[in-house]
């Protein structure tokens, strides 16, 4: 056994989403991003003296609706509370968050529980000017307002993941869901969604969790899987060395991959939570459910992900792989539903064929590409994965046929024809003396296929794949050279 | 207000900062229901009990004045409409009106200077006169109004005066090319001794560990002394305590002891607390000084709070006037 495979790790997520809202979460001016610094301001977002928070309906629902679709418990009462601290992104000096009474409790998202959903604002954004890009030794630092106020979705999961790439997957299908939702632009690179993690390791095995720390600024997918990543390997090194792992918050550098201390123990914060008094609690009324029920999406991600395992039998992975982008969902779906109308060649179409033909169709469209917009129609693949169902043409050469496909389009059986790349039958003359060849290419390989190694047979077939230029089944290929070696 | 020369005055009460000032300086000061008016301009202290009211030389001018500043402001969450209409009191006796005497506010169990105590009892005779009932009644938790008080709002100040740090808003006093030290400077030049009490005194009751014990314990305290008002309204129409235990006394005398000042807040803490309004009208001159007489009533009985006050009013017939004061100041 590795060592690595003695620790299991632990992790559990943080997530901010900023929401799409019209307005601020407190105050009127407008949610920007990208603006000149400072134009949307006003006396409550500035935290000038008077002023007073009103809590943004919009926001209210969005929260709302984000609870529902992860299947939370709604709190028909919740609280403010006020989040104390002082920094330079903070006007107020407080955050206005929810503490103990949050908007939504529970919940589960494909294979990991939420444990609250709750509503805040943003901070100002700091922008540092010098060489560290950060406020200690910032020769000056500047504070732009427009971000502060901006209403926040904070989601916290239980602590159910167990590897980076879990983590990674999970949080696509989070962005996927809250993107349905249409609550935000959830896009990481601009900070609309970002990722906290919670990272800790324990000996295989056991149930009892193991120092964590908390890991910042992984602002990408992949910033977020090295990350986590990096934290794994750190702490298992550290307890294999006989250490403990301190409970510290990290900053992720994606530059070298390492992680550094944020903040020492000794500045760790008191936030001094207390109920916001400048807000009443917010009642969570049958209306406002009912208004957020009729707009949520009919399937969500992991909704549909679940009814592509159970009724079309897709392997986990794949399902999805085609959730995760739901363009390539809703294609493999249209290449489907064109199968079903075809009827088949030889009986039902086999969704799982399918399905293994959509990451092959990405190859030849781009990894970005939305396949419904692309030259390859439904019905044309759904022949296609019909025709090497029914060994009408070759694994192989269909694989040149989509490239085909999908620079001109057209229709694969016309395609097949033009190009001459029909299967080559196991009855056809020119197929059997293609194995005459090959075994007469190689009389050591033949050889041993004759005393019984079969391994050998590999570069046999090879030669008749070559020559037929994969438009042989291979499995045919295979049976006739062991035919003709009595193997 | 007294000295004449202004009509009227906009003040805020957050444990009598405005029924305080009228008793002492003999004029009307009126402290609404939370919420009745709008918070939005006022600089925050203890946000939970930060009202606006009005301060003027009679109950009339109250009336007046408050009619214009009640009602639900869309900037401030915490306001609701007023459900009554105010009109200019009219009331000329208290027949039927039941007042309640809280033993624990009003002296008979010590706290309240004699002269004031003198002063109170007869408004208390003339009440009577006007046909109130007037009867004794128990606030078993007031006492303890005062602690509450001073741990739920330093506890809010201490965040509400936060946004003092010199980064956005005000003084900003540089630091060593270190925000830490930034925030001190600013933060020790610009607040005063009293302002540095409460701001520590608030961020320890609300720190991690001690919270409970202190702030979430003053919270079960002000809704005990909300239970114990409740409970007596279901028995009496208005509340009546002297405003002040004494009368005004000399600029910087209670300075140097903290807890003698807070003390002056004992009678008029209780109604904060509970959120619910109460009026303070002269009642009269002791040792030459006005004396404050106050009555409180149910969260939105403004209108016929200031009815009575009137009627009172009336009755008393305080003379508000400088002359008047000096005259009788001088033997």
């Amino acid at each position: 056994m590795s060592s690595r495979a003695q620790y299991e790790p632990v992790i559990g997520l943080e997530i901010h989403v900023q929401l799409k809202t019209r307005t601020k979460m407190f105050c009127g001016c407008e949610v920007s991003f990208g603006d000149p610094p400072n134009t949307h301001t006003c006396p409550v977002c500035l935290a000038l003296p008077g002023a007073l928070p009103v809590t943004n309906g919009r926001a209210v629902h969005f929260g709302v609706m984000i609870g529902l679709a992860l299947g939370c418990d709604i709190a028909e009462r919740c609280l403010f509370h006020r989040k104390n601290y002082f920094y330079p992104d903070s006007p107020k000096a407080y955050q206005i968050s929810q503490y103990d009474v949050p908007l939504c409790r529970g919940g589960q998202l494909g294979d990991v529980r939420i444990h609250r959903v709750h509503l805040e604002e943003d901070a100002a954004k700091l922008n540092h000017l010098g060489e560290s890009g950060r406020i200690h030794g910032a020769d000056r630092s500047w504070v732009d307002f427009n971000r502060c106020g901006t209403p926040l979705v904070e989601i916290v999961t239980e602590p159910d993941i167990h590897s980076a790439g879990q983590a990674r997957d999970w949080l696509i299908v989070l962005r996927e869901t809250l993107r349905q939702l249409g609550v935000s632009d959830v896009d990481m690179s601009q900070g609309s969604l970002r990722c906290d993690a919670n990272v800790s390791v324990r000996p295989a095995g056991t149930n009892e969790l193991g120092t964590k720390t908390e890991l910042k600024n992984m602002n990408s997918f992949a910033f977020l899987e090295r990350g986590i990543e990096a934290e794994i390997e750190r702490q298992i090194d550290l307890l294999r060395g006989g250490d403990t792992v301190v409970q510290e918050t990290l900053h992720f550098d994606p530059r070298s991959d390492r992680l550094t201390p944020l903040r020492s123990k000794e500045e760790a914060h008191d936030y001094r939570y207390f109920p916001e008094p400048d807000l009443v609690p917010l009642v969570t009324s049958e209306e406002m459910l009912k208004a957020a029920r009729s707009e949520l999406p009919t399937e969500l991600p992991t909704e549909r992900a679940a009814r592509f395992e159970r009724e079309l039998g897709l392997s986990s992975a794949r399902a999805r792989e085609l959730v995760f982008r739901p363009e390539l969902g809703e294609y493999f779906e249209r290449v489907l539903a064109a199968a079903e109308q075809a009827g088949g060649g030889d009986g039902s179409p086999d969704p799982v064929e399918i399905a293994n033909w959509i990451p092959q169709l990405v190859t030849q469209i781009g990894p970005d590409a939305d396949p419904a917009q692309t030259k390859v129609a439904p019905e044309a693949l759904a022949e296609l994965v019909a025709m090497v169902k029914a060994k009408t043409v070759s694994r192989d050469a269909a694989r040149e046929v989509l490239v085909l496909l999908a620079k001109e389009g057209g229709n694969p059986r016309e395609l097949v024809e033009r190009e001459g790349l029909g299967a080559i039958s196991a009855g056809e003359d020119g197929l059997s003396e293609l194995v005459d060849q090959a075994i007469a290419a190689d009389p050591n390989a033949a050889e041993q296929v004759r005393s019984g190694n079969m391994r050998a047979i590999g570069p046999l077939v090879g030669y008749v794949m070559r020559e037929t230029k994969g438009r042989a089944d291979g499995g045919d290929v295979t049976r006739l050279i062991r035919e003709r070696l009595g193997a | 207000m007294a000295g004449g020369l202004a009509p009227w005055a906009i003040g805020t009460d957050t444990g009598g900062s405005i029924r305080q000032p009228a008793a002492l300086c003999g004029i009307v000061g009126l402290k609404p229901t939370y919420g009745a008016c709008s918070r939005y301009g006022m600089i925050a202290f203890a946000s939970s009990l930060d009202q606006a009211g009005p301060l003027t030389r009679d109950v009339t001018d109250a009336a007046l004045l408050f009619a214009q500043m009640a009602g639900h402001d869309s900037r401030d969450s915490t306001s609701l409409e007023h459900r009554w209409q105010i009109d200019r009191p009219r009331a000329e006796d208290l027949n039927g009106v039941r007042l309640g005497v809280p033993a624990e506010l009003t002296g008979s169990e010590g706290g309240v200077d004699e002269g004031v105590r003198e002063r109170f009892e007869e408004a208390l005779e003339l009440a009577r006169r006007l046909g109130a009932s007037i009867e004794p009644c128990r606030l078993e938790h007031a006492p303890h109004a005062l602690s509450a008080y001073y741990l739920i709002a330093p506890a809010e100040a201490s965040a509400n005066l936060a946004r003092y740090d010199g980064v956005r808003y005000g003084l900003r006093v540089d630091g060593t090319l270190d925000l830490i030290s930034m925030y001190e400077r600013t933060r020790a030049a610009g607040f005063g001794d009293e302002v540095k009490r409460r701001i520590m005194l608030g961020t320890y009751a609300l720190s991690s560990g001690y919270y409970e014990a202190y702030y979430g314990s003053a919270q079960k305290v002000r809704t005990r002394i909300s239970e114990d008002f409740r409970d007596a309204f279901d028995r009496f129409d208005f509340i009546v305590t002297p405003t002040s235990p004494w009368t005004a006394f000399e600029l910087g005398s209670k300075t140097a002891d903290p807890l003698a000042m807070y003390l002056n807040d004992f009678c008029t803490v209780p109604m904060s607390l509970a959120g619910i309004p109460a009026i303070s009208i002269p009642c009269g001159l002791a040792e030459g000084l006005p004396v404050g007489f106050q009555l409180a009533g149910p969260a939105f009985s403004e209108g016929r709070l200031l009815d009575v006050a009137y009627a009172l009013e009336q009755a008393i017939g305080f003379d508000g006037s400088a002359a008047r004061a000096r005259r009788e100041a001088s033997p």
